[in-house]
């Protein structure tokens, strides 16, 4: 019982994180591609209660930031005029969810701008392309690893059920994608596609590159699954009444590796996104301007970015939390199935 | 020793396999390295057209697949266009870099976890127990990339660690005891975003065999035996839970290949990371192939090194391979 309380638990919070994610445009204060060219690498805004002279203020407050005197890239807050964050307001138009128009935007400043995660080298507000790469890396995460467990599933239960010539053919060939490490794998297939195409193209070329590398675990999972499930007394009994080899699989077999499905894409998520991040991040996965969470991080290559602009890196802060719920997610489920006991304690399970 | 051979058996076909599967991924390339050289001007076409004939480009896969066979026997393994030397040599010192990290981190790694295992394991459920897995979660859920990348920040805003590559400028002007003290400085950085990445996994899994095995009635017995607390976990509880993280070890080395791939394209470290991210970008295709089997090379290995351990750790397996 307390099981399944965490795994809902979990699941909420991953629901709010990628709600969050998915109206991005509502949530980031700007558009992500555009370009505030007279402030780039601008530092993260601070927000304040109390102004220069020492007066409070009930509604929060931003400076704007203005260049230091004598310098060309530090900056100093104005402290002339606060400009209070106000919420609810219209802003740049925007399509909800790709179709809706929308022009509400959660937070923002009148006559000024406001940047809480900085800017990068284009003046492009780091927080709304933060919220915007999430969109393609999340989804990369999720496709890919909808590709794998279909291969998996496919490979496995054909594998499982039919056996013989099949089955070890199949697992030869698993044995071999077992044996890359992965990433090399992922870049060996990334190595012998085209390179230069547009945005969407790359997009669905690194899902499917991604959906290609992992499947030869949950195939071996599924398959043992398969090869028990075909033993059971109820799918003999169905066989004996004449189940065509289909209806087996679709109606008896294949239902029972659901659980294991769960628990493989509960894994597999966080670690697509993250083949996505190291793609992009390396300039092999989607391009820019269309942000990503590997593309946004990728200036840190840069040695001058790591010294001076420390604030580049606090997009991978963010991106904690939605790996946590991953692997939160992951490990309750993995419980559920089996949980390791020891004197009546559950020692947690391993991910 | 039949089960030795019977392994080492799989590991080669198993190199063989993947050569094969790594040919059968060129085919999906839509060029080749000489499309570039085609679009400069300054170079004739009929020039390309020979170097196209000279490098085989143009036959059919079988024989292509099985002149790199024969160049791999001549210790070649295929020609570099872009460095325009053999791909072996090229490869090697690549690979000797990519091997001292992570071997080192591998080895660290373990040494870590395993007392920590152990540590946790006996407290179960206390609050160190609990601060430690804790501690893990917190590690597992950092990605790899910002593990490095923060790293990095971290050594460029203390000044403290050499941010980049294996080894200083002057290095070759450095008294040999300097030497080592120089490499050390910089595979420090390397080395531990490769630890920390491997660390949280190592650590659960030991703990998790441990915990498992101190319940069991042999330990108690032990323990009435007033055996003292250190030889009864270390010599009698550790060997006993060998058999699952044995296996482990096996796939720790890929996840610390895998891990080093990005580490050193991140950091810069001259190892097969770098060169191979150089090669996909130029259509290197024979420096790209053998960068993939060397690294199926090592990964195999570790999992040989893992079977020899299971060997000897096991009798039952000794005696399985022995009665058949």
């Amino acid at each position: 019982m307390i099981v399944r309380r965490a795994f809902t638990r979990w699941l909420v919070a991953l629901a709010v994180l990628h709600g969050i994610v998915v109206c991005a445009g509502f949530f980031a204060p700007y558009d992500p591609v555009e370009q505030d060219r007279k402030n780039p690498y601008l530092p993260p805004m601070r927000l304040h209660l109390a102004d220069a002279h020492g007066h409070l203020h009930a509604r929060a407050f931003v400076y704007s930031l203005k260049l230091r005197e004598g310098s060309f890239d530090q900056y100093e807050e104005d402290t002339t005029e606060p400009h209070p964050v106000k919420f609810f307001l219209r802003g740049a138009r925007y399509r909800l969810l790709g179709f809706l128009p929308c022009q509400m935007r959660l937070f923002g400043v009148e006559n000024a701008r406001i940047y809480l995660l900085g800017t990068d080298a284009y003046g492009r507000d780091q927080l709304s392309r933060l919220l915007f790469g999430g969109q393609v890396s999340l989804l990369a995460g999720l496709l890919g690893a909808g590709i794998t467990l279909l291969i998996g599933l496919s490979v496995g239960s054909v594998a499982g059920y039919f056996g013989g010539w099949r089955d070890s053919l199949l697992m030869r060939v698993a044995e071999l994608f077992l044996a890359l490490p992965w990433l090399y794998l992922l870049f060996a297939l990334r190595a012998f596609l085209p390179l230069a195409v547009g945005p969407l193209k790359a997009f669905f070329l690194i899902i499917a590159v991604i959906g290609a590398v992992g499947w030869a675990r949950p195939a071996r999972l599924v398959r043992g699954v398969v090869l028990s499930a075909k033993e059971r007394d109820f799918v003999r009994a169905a066989r004996g009444f004449g189940a065509t080899n289909r209806y087996l699989l679709r109606r008896h077999i294949l239902p029972q590796t659901s659980s294991v499905l769960l628990t493989q894409a509960a894994i597999l998520i966080p670690q697509y996104v993250l083949a996505e991040m190291t793609l992009s991040f390396l300039g092999l996965g989607v391009p820019e301007p269309v942000p990503s969470w590997g593309n946004l991080l990728s200036s840190l290559q840069q040695y001058s970015v790591l010294v001076s602009y420390w604030w580049m890196y606090l997009p991978t802060v963010v991106m904690v939390p939605f790996f946590l719920g991953y692997l939160g997610l992951a490990s309750s489920l993995q419980e559920r199935g089996e949980t390791y006991k020891i004197e009546g304690r559950s020692v947690g399970s391993l991910t | 020793m039949r089960y030795l051979l019977q392994r080492l058996g799989h590991a080669f076909f198993l190199l063989i396999g993947v050569s094969i599967l790594s040919f059968l991924f060129t085919t999906l390339a839509p060029g080749t390295y000489f499309d570039e050289m085609r679009l400069n001007p300054q170079i004739a076409p009929e020039m390309v057209a020979a170097l196209r004939a000279q490098y085989g480009v143009d036959k059919p896969l079988p024989v292509r697949y099985a002149s790199w066979l024969n160049s791999v026997f001549h210790g070649e393994m295929g020609f570099s266009f872009a460095y325009n030397s053999p791909v072996a040599p090229l490869l090697l010192v690549r690979a000797r870099n990519t091997l001292l990290l992570t071997i080192t981190a591998t080895l660290l790694a373990w040494a870590i976890s395993l007392p920590l295992g152990v540590w946790s394991a006996e407290r179960l459920g206390r609050l160190p127990d609990r601060l430690l897995s804790w501690g893990t979660a917190a590690l597992m859920v950092i990605p790899d990339l910002a593990l490095a990348l923060g790293l990095l920040v971290f050594a460029v805003r203390s000044g403290w660690f050499p941010t980049g590559g294996m080894a200083s400028v002057d290095f070759e002007t450095l008294s040999p005891l300097n030497k080592l003290r120089d490499l050390v400085l910089h595979m420090i950085l390397p080395v531990t975003a490769l630890v920390l990445s491997a660390l949280p996994l190592l650590v659960r899994h030991v703990r998790a065999a441990v915990a498992d095995v101190l319940s069991a009635p042999f330990l108690l017995a032990a323990v009435g035996h007033g055996i003292p607390r250190r030889t009864l976990l270390y010599r009698y509880a550790l060997p006993a839970a060998a058999n699952p993280l044995i296996s482990l070890f096996g796939f720790s080395v890929g996840a610390l290949l895998s891990g080093s791939l990005l580490v050193e394209v991140v950091m810069s470290w001259p190892g097969l990371g770098p060169l191979l991210m150089e090669a996909i970008l130029s259509r290197d295709l024979y420096v790209v192939v053998g960068g993939i089997l060397f690294s199926t090379l090592f990964l195999v290995g570790g999992n040989l090194l893992a079977d020899l351990l299971l060997f000897w750790a096991d009798p039952r397996i000794r005696t399985e391979s022995g009665a058949r």
